[in-house]
């Protein structure tokens, strides 16, 4: 199956001042095109800082990243930016929406940032997302006036409204009850399935990797095992 | 648009903090404008007391002789320039006007009344008595008149330099502020006044009112070239007021800038005041970043932010300069119902300053924005 992201020996070194701290060594890892797989490790081992790379939020001080066949270094800042908003959408633990904004604008953002307006189907694709997700008689809230689990539900709606490939989640589920949780690896299996969304979760819960296809484990910036179940 | 969305959004979620911000620009801006239109209105009022009755451009003979020839010609040329406003050829003299044992040195001015009228304003300025409307008729400045202690009704004795004497009538009595006029001036018909002094059908002077007086010096040059004339002598107020017009040049200075600090304050206050805001909403920047929204889009955000404060701040201030305008004009206003200044309201400087202050703080907009390109997204993520 081809490959939609791929990490040939990623280093990541962090330069404070004049201490170096590396926390990624030598990664090599593809990921298949609609696979859903978890990254698992404890904290400091490096898993998120492989997903930044991965989500070309942050960049590898060796190796390359190659996502959906576009290398990705040597991209100047736009370029970048314009393969996160078509290619990648992004989860993380805090759900990181506008409180300025209402759930359904918060979800119409990405599409106004790639096309600068919203048309008839990108609406009635929020209004399918909304539904996926339960949230239909909340949509029009302002995100300050919804429930945690309501949150991070509209993040992850807001991360699917481009259709993007690749669906990055950071301990999407780090700040919500077991209920939540459960309803968020649903969610994400159910998308998983009915888009072929490629998924790829960060995360320190087992019970969140019981639900994905292959679950890597990292320690100390290293891959330590990479079991496909 | 999506900028402008988030920028405007970004104002009205935090009402309070955007309220103070437009009413400290408003409160500048309107400081601005009031400084301006109170400092233009002095400026008026002071030309307006100094030139109100005088001629801007004053044409003599350049000869020893004093009357000017041709001067029918010359006025006949000066009449067909549109910005010509008023045109007066009169007969002027010293000579002395005698009532009783007192005697006191007066200026005779011939004049053609309706044209001269348009210069002096005579007609305004007559207190007591009628203009004089037939020969051996004169009408008398308020000062001489009290030292002479003539009224309308009076006959009064004029001596030309030749020694004759001339028995005029007083018919009225004009005060037009000015000392000097009010002390020594005598109006009397044109041809009274050539036939007291022996000159013909001539004229002594040409006087003339532009509709900018303020370009008096370039319309006396155009007259220099276009009337081509040696025998006659172009002088405009300009040349004879130079300490007034320092003075007016000094006050326009002061006032721009008192205008140039006020705007360079608002500008950095809006700067600052920004730039707190990118801290303030790093989160939604790096995570707008993290959607992909190009940089460009969110210096928009800023410039927007700044335009928009710029707009709003610069219209409440407009409304609290003219509400400080009319509080000043009420508060100066004497028992009489005379206001101090005559404040003329000046709707260019008003635009004018409006429209810099929305530039200003558009462009104060820009040190947010290039603060927010510094912004990485993963740093945000990073930090939760």
């Amino acid at each position: 199956m081809d490959s939609i992201i791929e990490l040939v020996g990623v280093d990541k070194v962090y330069t404070v001042g004049s201490v170096e701290t590396q926390v990624l060594f030598g990664i090599n890892l593809s990921f298949e095109k609609g696979s859903c797989t978890s990254i698992i490790g404890t904290s400091g081992s490096g898993k998120s800082t492989l997903m930044h790379i991965m989500g070309t939020l942050d960049m590898p001080t060796a190796g390359s990243v190659v996502i959906d066949g576009q290398k990705v270094d040597g991209l100047d800042v736009n370029a970048l930016a314009a393969l996160r908003n078509q290619t990648i959408g992004f989860v993380f633990q805090f759900h990181y929406l506008l409180p300025e904004f209402s759930a359904m604008e918060n979800v119409l953002i990405p599409c106004m940032i790639k096309n600068r307006k919203v048309d008839r189907q990108t609406l009635e694709r929020a209004d399918k997302l909304f539904e996926m997700m339960g949230l239909s008689p909340v949509k029009h809230y302002l995100v300050t006036k919804m429930s945690g689990g309501q949150q991070q539900r509209t993040a992850i709606a807001r991360a699917l409204i481009n259709n993007p490939k690749i669906l990055l989640a950071d301990e999407p589920t780090g700040n919500l009850d077991s209920e939540n949780s459960d309803r968020i690896c649903n969610i994400f299996r159910d998308i998983n399935q009915e888009f072929g969304t490629t998924f790829i979760v960060v995360t320190h819960d087992t019970r969140v990797a019981e639900h994905t296809d292959r679950v890597i484990t990292i320690k100390d910036g290293r891959i330590e095992s990479d079991i496909r179940i | 648009m999506l900028s402008f969305k988030i920028a405007l959004r970004f104002l009205t979620s935090n009402k309070l903090q955007t309220a103070f911000i437009i009413f400290g620009i408003a409160v500048a801006i309107s400081v601005q404008i009031f400084v301006g239109l109170l400092i233009e209105s002095l400026q008026i009022s002071l030309v307006d007391s100094t030139m109100g009755n005088a001629p801007h451009i004053t044409i003599t003979s350049s000869r020893d002789e004093i009357t000017i020839r041709r001067w029918e010609q010359t006025v006949a040329q000066l009449d067909r320039y549109n910005f010509v406003e008023a045109i007066s050829a009169s007969a002027n003299g010293n000579a002395y006007a005698k009532k009783g044992s007192t005697i006191k040195p007066v200026l005779i001015r011939g004049l053609d009344f309706d044209s001269a009228d348009q210069i002096y304003h005579i007609s305004e300025g007559l207190y007591s008595g009628r203009i004089n409307n037939t020969r051996n008729e004169i009408l008398m400045g308020k000062d001489l008149a009290q030292d002479l202690e003539l009224k309308p009704g009076d006959s009064v004795t004029i001596t030309a330099p030749d020694g004759s004497n001339t028995t005029l009538k007083v018919t009225g009595l004009f005060d037009l502020g000015i000392s000097s006029i009010n002390k020594t001036w005598v109006v009397t018909n044109r041809d009274v006044a050539q036939k007291m002094f022996g000159y013909g059908s001539r004229v002594t002077s040409i006087d003339i009112t532009t509709n900018n007086l303020f370009y008096a010096d370039v319309f006396a040059n155009l007259f220099k070239i276009m009337l081509d004339d040696k025998d006659i002598k172009i002088e405009n107020w300009k040349q004879l007021n130079e300490s007034l017009l320092r003075g007016l040049e000094g006050q326009r200075i002061s006032s721009a800038m008192i205008q140039i600090v006020i705007i360079v304050s608002v500008a950095i206050a809006i700067a600052s005041i920004l730039a707190i805001t990118v801290l303030q909403k790093s989160r939604q920047i790096g995570i707008l970043k993290a959607m992909g929204i190009k940089n460009r889009d969110v210096a928009f955000i800023f410039l927007y932010q700044g335009f928009l404060l710029g707009i709003a701040g610069a219209l409440v201030g407009v409304a609290l300069a003219l509400g400080l305008l009319q509080s000043f004009i009420s508060f100066t206003t004497s028992d009489a119902g005379v206001p101090v200044v005559d404040v003329f309201i000046d709707y260019f400087l008003i635009v004018r300053s409006w429209i810099i202050a929305v530039l200003a703080a558009t462009l104060a907009g820009l040190v947010p924005a290039r603060n927010s390109l510094r912004l990485n997204p993963v740093d945000v993520i990073r930090e939760g």
